[in-house]
């Protein structure tokens, strides 16, 4: 296991530590509650959870501007959440129902949102990084400042199309900002049994961009490379390159019975997790006391169930609209 | 082989002017080019190349390389970044060198381009155009010669595109750019030294319907692409044996116009399918099964196909030309049914 530390908080207002913690916890909650659903069969089909790896997503979403491009994995419950997805719509689309953020023909798997410019859910491992290219291009051909972040695991970067999207965004000097979330294992295979060199960010470098890696459990350290990457690529450094050295807590799907992995590897990066590792922080700090949190933890309890009572009211789209959306209506 | 001249109706527009296939394509280009700032071309040489087929000969000159863009040898990652590009407000070109090639980039096209509106609820569409070549005769063996276009119209989400005339050729990328989906150009690369003519004020061309090339009321001849032309040349032989054929060019294979070949159907009774394809789950097959659906009871005979021979396109001359339908297979096969 990667030996990481936690970097300094000292740039943290507590409104701002408080801020991630809230995101953090969101995400986990509502996570917990889409398994919930999922063992009470409201949810079928593959659910991906993200627990654990919270800190990626809520660390780049903070630099990031309405206006930018985000595209994500099938595991992106999360990304989702933190660009302002309601957890509403994102539970009704599990569910099903039309009133779902893709209503209901996406899924888990494939959550958008044309209004925060959430380009899916994709899950065609590595599939989605030439439409970023794509986007990023459009973006530049115009003179518009957008950057445009990719969110894609360990196993994207097995795929050709990594490799040729990387090249050419590196070729045409696009404002991309790949983040690669690296959580140690494609499926249930290891990273090191899929790359010769696991070193992800090293990969990347060879196409001649900016990377780093950056401890994905530590949202802070997160926050400090998008900020800084994201400003670059938006003054037309063009693309680069972050890796986030990060780990999922639960089964790659609710299909997973973890037969490639030692529960005690678990347990040691569960020592990590994300959200406690910056709460006790804050209350060293004392930036965060008890009462914060269980106001926070109330106030999130009633957001998911407010969530799932949407996905609940919902309502089934009619059979006679099954083959609408397969060509534009206008 | 050489490239006949098509028998077509003659053209209303007074003022006409003579084009190649290529350039009609190319002029089809450039002024959507000169007409939508959101257009551009790219894909594998198409700039200081000036086009494997030299389709897009002169269009860097005019509009530079913002425009006219070279890629690397990445039909995945070029392909996907059509589509990104379109989900992003531009308008698109990927030319794509040959079919075969696609098969790179199959993933962005049908996992990408084909469902994305329809997995985003309608919130995404993807109006792009894909441009690639097709088709055998030119002893190119078998990783160049191949007809994917029906399998491309297998996909719901895509549009597929066959255009066999000069006048179509212009008309239909016209149609194509202003559609708000994927559509894919497949053009059989025999065509492009086609000579035909094109109004002087040319206008679109609808992409969705099939048109009569010839009447004739006989036996009908449902084909698209090269194999029009090598259709148009055995209804002449066929006429001087005194069969009047009626040629149908599908232009679209999805969507596919059942009704033009359907009507055709209940007034000769008799039909003969020619495709480049291979017969086995094939373009060919589809309309057999919706003649079988839609007209049965018009048919005076059972229905005929002319296909490639299922072998991968053998390089050796009078093999491939025995593969490929062919005017002496298309007679016979007419010929059987009467």
């Amino acid at each position: 296991m990667t030996t990481l530390t936690i970097s300094a908080a000292t740039t943290a207002t507590r409104e701002h530590g408080l801020h991630l913690l809230r995101e953090m916890l969101r995400i986990r909650r509502f996570e917990e509650k889409s398994a919930e659903m999922y063992s009470a069969s409201k949810i079928r089909g593959f659910l991906h959870l993200y627990i654990g790896e919270e800190a990626v997503a809520v660390g780049v979403m903070e630099a990031l501007r309405p206006e930018d491009n985000i595209l994500a994995t099938y595991r992106e419950h999360g990304q989702a959440l933190a660009r302002g997805v309601s957890a509403g719509s994102i539970m009704a689309e599990m569910y099903g129902k039309q009133e779902g953020c893709a209503r209901g023909r996406g899924g888990s798997m494939h959550l958008f949102d044309k209004e925060t410019r959430f380009f899916g859910g994709n899950a065609i491992v590595g599939g989605h990084l030439p439409l970023a290219v794509g986007m990023a291009l459009a973006d530049k051909m115009r003179g518009d400042e957008r950057v445009t972040c990719i969110f894609f695991g360990d196993g994207a970067v097995a795929e050709g199309e990594f490799h040729e999207s990387l090249n050419l965004a590196k070729l045409w000097h696009l404002p991309v900002l790949f983040v690669c979330e690296n959580n140690q294992y494609g499926m249930g295979t290891a990273l090191e049994f899929s790359h010769a060199v696991t070193n992800l960010a090293k990969r990347a470098a060879s196409y001649d961009m900016p990377t780093e890696q950056v401890d994905g459990m530590d949202v802070l350290a997160v926050e400090e490379v998008a900020r800084r990457m994201a400003t670059a690529v938006r003054n037309g450094e063009g693309p680069h390159f972050m890796e986030c050295i990060t780990y999922r807590f639960r089964a790659h799907s609710m299909f997973d019975a973890e037969l490639y992995r030692q529960k005690t590897e678990v347990s040691e990066w569960r020592q990590r997790d994300p959200i406690n590792q910056l709460m006790t922080q804050m209350k060293t700090d004392g930036t965060l006391t008890e009462a914060d949190v269980t106001t926070m933890e109330r106030e999130i309890a009633q957001e998911m169930d407010e969530a799932v009572a949407f996905a609940e009211a919902g309502t089934w789209e009619p059979l006679a609209d099954l083959t609408r959306f397969v060509y534009s209506e206008n | 082989m050489t490239l006949l001249t098509p028998v077509l109706e003659p053209m209303r527009v007074a003022e006409l002017r003579t084009l190649t296939y290529r350039e009609a394509m190319r002029e089809a280009m450039r002024d959507a080019m000169r007409r939508d700032d959101r257009v551009f071309l790219m894909g594998e040489d198409v700039g200081r190349y000036g086009g494997c087929f030299a389709v897009s000969m002169g269009l860097l000159e005019a509009f530079g390389p913002q425009r006219i863009i070279d890629t690397p040898l990445s039909e995945s990652a070029f392909t996907g970044a059509g589509i990104g590009a379109a989900l992003n407000g531009m308008r698109p070109i990927v030319e794509v060198m040959t079919c075969n090639f696609s098969l790179l980039a199959a993933d962005q096209i049908m996992n990408n381009a084909a469902t994305l509106l329809h997995m985003s609820g309608g919130q995404f569409n993807v109006p792009l155009v894909i441009r690639m070549s097709t088709g055998g005769g030119k002893q190119l063996a078998a990783q160049h010669s191949h007809s994917l276009e029906g399998w491309y119209a297998h996909i719901p989400g895509l549009k597929v595109i066959v255009p066999a005339t000069v006048e179509d050729a212009y008309g239909m990328l016209w149609t194509a750019l202003e559609d708000p989906d994927p559509v894919l150009i497949f053009e059989n690369s025999l065509l492009y030294n086609l000579r035909g003519e094109v109004p002087l004020e040319p206008a679109p061309i609808d992409i969705d319907t099939a048109r009569v090339r010839r009447p004739g009321d006989d036996v009908t001849i449902i084909t698209y692409g090269m194999s029009l032309h090598k259709s148009l040349t055995a209804a002449e032989t066929l006429a001087e044996a005194g069969i009047e054929a009626e040629v149908i060019d599908l232009r679209s294979l999805r969507p596919l116009d059942d009704a033009t070949y359907i009507n055709s159907i209940a007034k000769t009774h008799r039909a003969v399918i020619v495709d480049e394809g291979w017969r086995s789950g094939s373009i060919s097959a589809e309309i057999m099964a919706r003649i079988v659906e839609q007209a049965f009871y018009e048919l005076d005979a059972p229905i005929a196909r002319v296909c490639t021979e299922e072998v991968p396109l053998p390089y050796a001359k009078h093999l491939e030309e025995a593969a490929l339908p062919q005017l002496e297979k298309i007679v016979t096969a007419v010929k059987s049914l009467l």
